[in-house]
């Protein structure tokens, strides 16, 4: 089986007077329908590993290839289709677009991909709002929803484009417990009941145990082998 | 591109006074370019009306442009001859016959041959230098709006036959001379005829006024002992703008000097090219300031905004995405305000037209602003608006694309 996203040799080294070396020569694949946590203390790395991943950010060294294919020589327009097709993302904060509803804001990376016409569209952000449970918050703008639900409205418009990967940066670390147990459970839900693959930043390590896979980070380095 | 189109509105939406500043900056300096070029081009297109009324669209005098070659010249083929003795021809163009039926058949318009000289007018023996013209009255009232100009007698009075002249009045006042009065005219061979005075003009350029007889093309060829001869041959074309064209062709044909309207005022022509490019360089300097405010706007915007740039890069949108968005913002501003410049440009041209003014000068005369109401200076102004936004949007547009999504995400967490 291939992997549904493989790194060779990730390097990522900050080209500053005294360069920092962010992350240092990780190689690791990642299975389709997988629900992996990477861990380990802050500046260890583990953001900069998911957004290399995620194709935000370009290594110094070493190449992802996405469903096998080396995203290494993409232009940066063809990356950013990647992005759109292949990958979810949920950071940390919510991160919406402060001027568009939950409904809109779902809306935009189908927008953008322009498969769908305008009503199916729409159909697909409120199916997607209502099963994360915000089916009375559609039309709300980000200020005026709670943290919970903008991460949820995060959650649905990363599936906007049913990507098969999923990336959350510390999905939950700005919640509050009953939050992110619903947050953690929605991720968890993605990978049982929808077969996508969920990559989570989390420095939660009960969190971590729940979840099929572990990835270690010190220093930028793989550290110990994986359960 | 809806969706880029869309989520740059929402930016200039959120900044409200700010983009409305922008768009008024860019509306008045539209709104004026438009009514500075109405204005001078108004201007300028009543002088040239003017110069096209009243001068003849090309005018062909006995004169050469270069120095005549003389048949030693032609005779041997030398470097060059010195010590002969140029021939003394008759002046006058050679044959006007042949000439003048040659014009007519081709020429669109009229025209008029004349004799023109020099001479003297003398009453109450007081003297006057005198251009003695000799025209054809019939031809010579299509061509010359001096018919108009007359204070007393007339103009077709010449037509009378007889001994009748017409003179300026300043001249009449300078001889002591009435209506009526007969005066004498001597002509630089020194020959001597009296005329009558059956008509004063005053044409408002004192050196006509002063200094131009008009007698009948038969009698001034007596006076000049030049039987047949005329040396001035005015045309009026249907279309003047085609006297460049019509000169060349006279002047290759007859050999004679034939100016036409524009070359006869090219200094006036180019001085209109100079005013023409100062007034654009103060419509793009305008536009120009008009553009630091759109460039401030978006500028301001993307840094505001650096956050949901980072975000909709790691959505999927490209570099090139969010170049255009912001584009777009700046874009958006400028053409806003070409249209708020539209309106004002109209208003304030509009209300140019409208001023009238008293002038004094030769009689009550109520004159307005000439005014041209032209599209292409709206079309300009807006260009230059737009090709400004562009330029103000794009500069801070490709710095925010540019911007790396991860710098940003890693700085708010």
């Amino acid at each position: 089986m291939t992997a549904l996203i493989a790194a060779r040799g990730l390097t990522r080294v900050l080209p500053e007077t005294v360069p920092v070396t962010l992350v240092k020569d990780i190689s690791l694949e990642i299975d389709p329908n997988s629900f992996v946590a990477i861990t380990g203390p802050s500046g260890s790395g583990k953001s900069s590993l998911l957004y290399l991943l995620g194709l935000l950010d370009r290594p110094t060294n070493g190449t992802i290839l996405v469903e096998g294919r080396d995203t290494g020589p993409m232009s940066e327009a063809e990356r950013a289709r990647t992005r759109l097709s292949m990958i979810g993302f949920v950071f940390q904060f919510h991160f919406l677009l402060p001027e568009f509803s939950a409904r809109q804001n779902v809306e935009i990376p189908m927008r953008k991909m322009g498969r769908l016409a305008p009503r199916e569209m729409r159909g697909r952000a409120e199916e997607l709002l209502d099963a994360l449970g915000l089916a009375d918050h559609r039309n709300k703008r980000p200020d005026q929803l709670s943290g919970g639900q903008r991460q949820r409205v995060a959650v649905a418009r990363a599936l906007a484009n049913d990507p098969p990967l999923v990336l959350a940066d510390e999905p939950t670390g700005s919640l509050d417990s009953q939050s992110s147990e619903q947050v953690f459970e929605i991720l968890r839900s993605l990978v049982r009941e929808r077969g996508k693959t969920v990559v989570a930043v989390t420095h939660d390590l009960d969190m971590a145990a729940r979840m099929d896979r572990r990835v270690h980070l010190v220093d930028g380095m793989l550290a110990e082998a994986e359960d | 591109m809806r969706l880029i189109l869309d989520i740059a509105l929402t930016h200039i939406a959120g900044r409200g006074r700010q983009t409305l500043v922008a768009i008024i900056g860019v509306a008045v300096g539209v709104g004026f370019s438009i009514a500075m070029a109405a204005l001078m081009q108004g201007g300028q297109d009543d002088f040239v009306k003017q110069l096209i009324d009243t001068m003849p669209h090309v005018q062909v005098t006995d004169e050469q442009r270069g120095a005549r070659r003389q048949p030693a010249e032609e005779a041997f083929d030398a470097a060059e001859i010195s010590g002969l003795r140029p021939p003394d021809d008759r002046r006058g163009i050679i044959n006007p016959t042949a000439a003048t039926a040659w014009l007519d058949a081709w020429v669109t318009g009229r025209f008029s041959q004349s004799l023109k000289s020099q001479g003297v007018v003398r009453y109450q023996g007081r003297e006057a230098g005198a251009s003695i013209i000799g025209i054809e009255p019939e031809t010579e009232r299509a061509i010359s709006p001096i018919v108009e100009d007359f204070t007393q007698g007339s103009f077709s009075t010449l037509s009378e036959g007889g001994n009748n002249v017409v003179v300026g009045d300043r001249m009449a006042e300078k001889l002591g001379a009435r209506l009526g009065d007969t005066v004498t005219t001597i002509s630089s061979s020194g020959l001597t005829r009296n005329f009558r005075i059956t008509g004063l003009f005053h044409t408002g350029t004192t050196a006509r006024d002063e200094g131009e007889a008009y007698m009948l093309l038969k009698n001034a060829q007596i006076l000049s002992e030049r039987p047949n001869a005329i040396n001035d041959i005015r045309i009026k074309l249907d279309n003047p703008y085609a006297a460049r064209d019509a000169a060349r062709r006279i002047e290759t044909q007859l050999g004679y000097k034939a100016v036409s309207w524009q070359e006869a005022n090219e200094a006036i022509m180019q001085a209109f090219v100079v005013r023409n490019v100062i007034m654009y360089a103060v419509v793009a300097a305008i536009l120009l300031v008009a553009g630091f405010g759109i460039f401030n706007i978006v500028s301001t915007i993307t840094h505001e905004k650096a956050r949901d740039i980072a975000i909709m890069k790691s959505l999927g949108f490209s570099r090139g995405d969010m170049q255009s968005m912001f584009v777009i913002e700046g874009m958006a501003i400028g053409a806003a305000g070409s249209l708020a410049g539209w309106a004002l440009g109209f208003v304030l041209t509009y209300g140019l037209a409208s001023i009238k003014f008293e002038l004094d000068a030769g009689g009550q005369e109520i004159t307005e602003l000439p005014i041209a109401w032209s599209a292409a200076h709206y079309a300009i102004a807006s260009l230059f608006a737009l090709g400004s936004a562009a330029v103000a949007g794009y500069l801070p547009a490709r710095k925010a694309a540019r911007l790396n999504p991860v710098d940003i995400i890693r700085g708010a967490t």
